[in-house]
């Protein structure tokens, strides 16, 4: 410290030079002060009771009367500045020292553990609740049915002559004994079938679920898939209706680009049938069409089925499936990546698809 | 259906430069999806041409093979080689080595020349071969991949052939001609036709057409020829089997003679094998008109011919060399020595044409498509002609497809047609369609004019009249199909083109969004993500095996499962009843993948067959069954609830620098049960199971307050998993999740909240060892009262201290009042009810 003490040499109360000069050197060495503990013997030293400003107050009760005033005014106010320095100074010093500890406390956040899994849902099982927010928001509503199913409701409610090529297309899986007429639902349109006999008209339903096919797995095909199926029934519905429900809804899917094409097809549950194709704007190598599904005006006979006279109401339907829209929608090359249960598959995926 | 493009252009305006690929572009605006293009060229290049074998000479080898040294002519005597490059003689004579001997000097053959290419991408150079300079090869048709025969080289004149010295083989042999397929859907047997495609391409297109069908004159009205009787009396549905049936006769025919190249290559395009003359007229007119005809050797035929079922127990052999019993359901053309063809399938075999026939009968008949089903499924023969006949084939048509067989076996095989025929059957009823004027329109949401529907539908062949509200439309004869007023609002829409239809958006009424139900679904599997779980979804089909160790925990009834009739595999036969056989099968994966720590869950259908299984019959289609035969459709139909399993296996989480992560263990499991619990409001008792799946002393019962029991949570058996390969202390759980689901509470009553102080008192009770310490739990809870709040089991000592056989159950027990503060005394006393209940009950001591 360079401004040492006075020594014993006590200054007096009155003599505002020298008691400047003892504020001045309290000051000095506060802001000098550059840890805590030396702003403790800074302290001490200055205002202690040895301290001259201390011993300088303390004269001033053996001041004459009418110079105590002048002297209390003046050692107050020197008090005050070197407390009120040391007061400013402590904060500082805390404050840094607050801040030492801290940086002192750095870790490595990179090298930090992950005490928690991260869990996954699948994604058909996401986008399968995608799509059904899409049509929830349009007022439908969700059905769903057994997988497996009567023949009744899988084929003859949706006029599939029992002996017509269409019906050995399905490449159905049959549920001993066969005499039960007893299957694996080939489609979700069965659950078309029991909306139609449970609610009544206007019906707007999306059925989504699992649906079998005697299909060998490759990477193209699986005999376990899952498709999901809108019917509208109400008065004077067209294929333009049915345009205008699929373009919405491809638009929600794949962007505000996204359009369809419609091309003749063969159902026997739908008449006229349709081919979808969506114009893909992002597909990988380049926009193009890609064929979705498939659509149609309800067959009178389907509504016949379901006791809803042809004549008063039509409807439309339609069917994709939701693997083949995960692959080209997420760019799934390979088919049995969604199936072989594989962790790495899902937890790519996360919450999200 | 292969449809060669040279065959197509007979018919239609195929622009001269177009590709299969471009009439593909055409057809599929009219609903016929592309599969394949076949294109010789693709994969055969010339100089490919006529050469004549002026010298042959053989030269035996050391290696025990003759080899021919021929010199051959490529271009005619006198004229120039106008070909150049390398290995090409300027004089027009290629020295070419040979390995076949089916031909001689003299004969005309097909050379490929260097710089040719053949499929398989072979290149064709001159090479030095056998001690000689071989500048080209002479061609077998298995070389030029239009053919099996690998018997030798091809020699023109026994294909019937003369041509010129250097004419271009390929196009001589119709190999720059390519056929374009198409996807025919099964409502449009037309279409397996040129006739069918190519009046769809002339739709497609708005270009003339031209029927094959005209170009046959078939006389009006045949009769004196062959005796033909129809006698069926069985039919199905009530449509008698075969309603028309037209035979000719043809005599002197040679039945030797080769096939033409151009018929041999349309029906190489189109998919068929030549075989011989006879035999490819037929398919040839098989394919050209859409009419399966049958040709038989007269001179093999004894006394009529009567088409009716079979008899018990009767058999044919059939033309593929196999003999077939017969069911009583199919439909056979007979003669006198019994059935000489399974109608509309397969011919017989002793009635067959051969290479000695010279007298043929040719048939022409129209059979029912349910009956040529059936037989065609009953026998597995899918041909050709039943295809066809199952799709539909025209009525009108056999009298044009007879004659146009019988005038090609004139023209190609020399034979002379009997003026007399045979043309029996009765014309199926005509019916006509009533379409109101704006049907399509409204139904289509197209506004059609008058005339684009009147045009439409006349260019399909149909005949419409004008009515006072709408159009009679009389279908044409091949378009079975057209049966309804909507059938025929989607071949308008069809011709108009599926592109001009506008874009509405009906509106809905006024939805509930998701159900209750669908919400908790949603809600659990989210939940289970959430809580680091990854959801797989696996196959529903597992073995017997499988279903009898994780399926209901109690033998006996409740132990069925289904049993697919025809399943991918035998080990995957039947249909699961419990979720976690995919689990493990998906886990297993992971493991041979090399990832330990597993946390895999899924939500999916179980099936439960509980008595009634189906039906007996099912109710025709068209119409809605009466209530009592839909009742009974419903409840065939096996319970299949959905279930929730999961399976954790390794660690909680990855090791990882200051982590040591912890073993997944039984209460793990029973945790993810409880969360299911949990986030639905639904408490699950728990209490000491048993599960032939699971470790005997380590799983949990969870059952709902009513007691129904909901599933199972814990260690699996460790033999389990040792036979499975997987990990030890591997731990599972699997509930009911729409039992659960049933039990949540509708609407949760709010509970009070209490404001006052509260009181913790804890207590060490020594109860038996086999005490559970949930039922310790329960008498405190009941002893304690209202002013228990909460109490919670915070640890289990046995040891020092403790007699054997017994353990010591600390609890903490939270007090409160809704009213005042508890005094000490208060909630001590409370306390002391607790212990007393727990001590009455299981004899526990307070230490």
């Amino acid at each position: 410290m360079t401004d040492t003490l006075p020594g014993a040499a006590i200054p007096n109360p009155l003599d505002e030079a020298a008691i400047t000069a003892a504020v001045e050197a309290a000051v000095a060495a506060i802001a000098a002060a550059s840890s805590l503990e030396e702003l403790k013997a800074v302290r001490l030293a200055h205002t202690g009771e040895k301290s001259p400003l201390s011993l300088a107050n303390r004269e001033i009760g053996g001041l004459a009367k009418e110079h105590k005033a002048a002297a209390g005014k003046l050692m107050g106010a020197s008090r005050g500045r070197v407390n009120q320095a040391l007061a400013a100074r402590t904060a500082e010093l805390e404050a840094e020292n607050d801040a030492r500890i801290l940086i002192e406390e750095t870790v490595d956040v990179t090298a930090a553990p992950r005490r928690r899994r991260a869990g996954a849902r699948h994604p058909l099982s996401t986008l399968q609740d995608r799509v059904a927010d899409i049509f929830v928001g349009m007022g439908w509503e969700i059905a769903e049915g057994p997988e497996v199913e009567s023949e009744w409701f899988n084929f003859d409610a949706l006029n599939f002559k029992p002996d017509h090529p269409a019906r050995e297309m399905q490449d159905t899986f049959f549920v001993e004994p066969p005499e039960a007429h007893l299957l694996m639902r080939t489609h979700t349109s069965p659950v078309q079938v029991r909306s139609m006999l449970e609610r009544e008209v206007p019906i707007y339903v999306l059925c989504p679920g699992k649906v079998f096919r005697t299909d060998e797995l490759d990477a193209t095909h699986t005999p376990v898939f899952h498709q999901f199926e809108g019917l509208a029934i109400d008065k004077n519905l067209s294929m333009a209706d049915l345009r205008g429900t699929l373009e919405h809804f491809a638009r929600q899917m794949f962007g505000e680009e996204a359009s369809i094409r419609l091309r003749p097809n063969y159902f026997p549950f739908t008449e006229p049938s349709a081919e979808l194709d969506i114009w893909h704007p992002g597909a990988k190598g380049g926009p193009r069409w890609i064929e979705w599904g498939g659509c149609g005006m309800v067959n009178p006979n389907v509504l016949r089925a379901a006791g809803i006279d042809p004549e008063e109401y039509s409807g439309f339907a339609f069917g994709m499936g939701i693997e083949r829209t995960l692959m080209f929608r997420n760019e799934v090359s390979d088919m049995r990546d969604m199936i072989e249960g594989d962790v790495r598959f899902s937890e790519h995926f996360g919450m999200e698809i | 259906m292969r449809i060669p493009l040279s065959w197509l252009r007979e018919f239609a305006q195929v622009p001269a430069g177009a590709t299969a690929e471009d009439v593909m572009a055409e057809l599929v605006k009219v609903g016929f999806e592309e599969e394949a293009v076949h294109r010789p060229t693709d994969t055969l290049q010339g100089p490919i041409v006529v050469g004549q074998v002026l010298s042959l000479v053989k030269e035996p080898q050391s290696n025990g093979k003759t080899i021919n040294w021929c010199q051959v002519r490529v271009v005619p005597e006198g004229q120039e080689q106008i070909l150049t490059g390398k290995g090409i003689d300027p004089s027009g004579v290629q020295g070419i080595v040979c390995g076949a001997h089916n031909f001689v000097e003299g004969d005309k053959v097909v050379v490929t020349l260097p710089g040719a290419v053949l499929p398989g991408d072979f290149h064709i150079s001159a090479r030095k071969t056998y001690g000689h300079l071989s500048a080209g090869m002479i061609a077998s048709v298995r070389e030029l991949g239009i053919g099996e025969d690998h018997d030798g080289i091809l020699v023109l004149s026994r294909i019937g052939l003369d041509p010129e010295i250097g004419t271009d083989a390929m196009e001589l042999l119709g190999l720059y001609d390519q056929a374009a397929e198409i996807n025919v859907t099964p409502d449009r047997g037309y279409a397996f036709s040129i006739r069918g495609v190519a009046r769809e391409y002339a739709h497609a297109t708005g270009t003339a057409f031209t029927d094959p069908a005209s170009k046959v004159n078939a006389p009006a009205a045949l009769s004196g020829g062959y005796g033909v009787k129809l006698n069926d009396d069985a039919p199905i549905y009530g449509k008698p089997g075969c309603d028309r049936f037209v035979a000719r006769t043809v005599r002197g025919v040679d039945a030797t003679r080769p096939t033409p190249p151009w018929m041999v290559s349309r029906l190489r395009l189109a998919g068929i094998r030549s075989i011989s003359l006879p035999v490819d007229i037929s398919n040839y007119v098989m394919l050209e008109l859409g009419q399966p005809n049958h040709c038989y050797d007269l001179d093999k035929l004894a006394g009529d011919i009567v088409v009716r079922r079979a008899a018990a127990g009767e058999k044919i052999l059939t033309l593929d060399g196999k003999e077939r019993a017969l069911d009583v359901e199919d439909l056979l053309i007979t003669d006198d020595s019994g059935a000489i063809g399974i109608a509309g399938v397969m011919g017989g075999a002793n009635t067959e044409v051969s290479d000695s026939t010279t007298n043929i009968l040719v048939e022409a008949a129209h059979f029912d498509e349910v009956s040529i089903a059936r037989a065609r499924r009953r026998h597995k023969l899918p041909s050709e002609a039943s295809k066809r006949f199952e799709r539909g084939v025209d009525w009108q048509l056999a009298g044009v497809a007879a004659q146009r067989v019988v005038d090609l076996l004139v023209e190609l095989a020399g034979g002379t047609a009997d003026e007399a025929g045979t043309d029996v059957g009765t014309a199926p009823e005509t019916a006509t369609i009533e379409l109101p004027a704006s049907f399509a329109s409204e139904r289509i949401g197209i506004d059609f004019s008058e005339e684009q529907i009147t045009t439409c539908l006349e260019d399909l062949g149909a005949a419409v009249e004008k009515t006072a509200d709408g159009y009679r439309v009389t279908a044409p004869s091949w378009r079975q199909d057209l049966e309804t007023k909507e059938d025929l609002s989607e071949e308008i829409a069809r011709l108009v083109g599926y592109e001009n239809i506008p874009a509405t958006l009906p509106v809905a009424p006024p939805g509930r969004g998701l159900t209750r139900t669908q919400q908790q679904k949603r809600r659990v599997v989210q939940a289970l993500a959430d809580a680091g779980l990854t959801e797989v979804l696996s196959y529903p089909f597992v073995s017997k095996a499988a279903n009898d160790t994780f399926g209901v925990a109690e033998e006996g009834a409740g132990r069925e499962a289904l049993k697919l009739a025809n399943p991918i595999s035998e080990e995957h036969g039947y249909l699961r009843t419990s979720v976690l056989p995919g689990l493990i099968e998906a886990a297993r994966r992971n493991l041979s993948r090399g990832f330990r720590d597993l946390a895999l869950y899924e939500a999916g259908l179980v099936f439960l067959p509980d008595g009634k299984l189906g039906t007996e019959s099912i109710p025709p289609l068209g119409a809605k069954p009466a209530p009592e035969v839909l009742d009974g459709l419903f409840d065939g139909v096996p319970d299949q609830p959905l279930h929730i399993a999961a399976l954790m296996c390794g660690h909680d989480s990855p090791a990882a620098a200051g982590h040591a992560p912890r073993p997944w263990d039984w209460a793990d499991a029973l945790d993810a049960a409880r969360l299911v619990g949990d986030v639905l409001g639904v408490e699950l008792v728990v209490s000491q199971g048993s599960h032939q799946a699971f470790h005997p002393g380590r799983a949990a019962q969870l059952a709902l307050r009513s007691g129904e029991v909901v599933g199972y949570a814990g260690e699996l058996h460790p033999k389990l998993l040792a036979a499975h390969d997987m990990p030890a202390r591997s731990v599972a759980m699997e509930l009911d999740a729409d039992a659960i689901f049933d039990a949540a509470a509708d609407v949760i009553v709010a509970k009070h909240i209490s404001g006052f102080p509260v009181a913790t008192q804890d207590v060490a009770l020594v109860v038996p060892q086999d005490v559970p310490a949930d039922a310790v739990l329960a008498a405190l809870r009941e002893g304690a009262g209202e002013l228990l709040e909460d109490v919670a089991l915070f640890d289990v000592y046995v040891g020092k201290g403790i007699e054997d056989g017994k353990k010591s159950l600390a609890f903490g027990l939270r007090f409160r009042a809704t009213d005042r503060t508890l005094t000490a005394d208060e909630a001590s006393e409370a306390r002391e009810a607790a212990v007393a209940v727990a001590a009455e009950r299981f004899g526990a001591v307070q230490r």
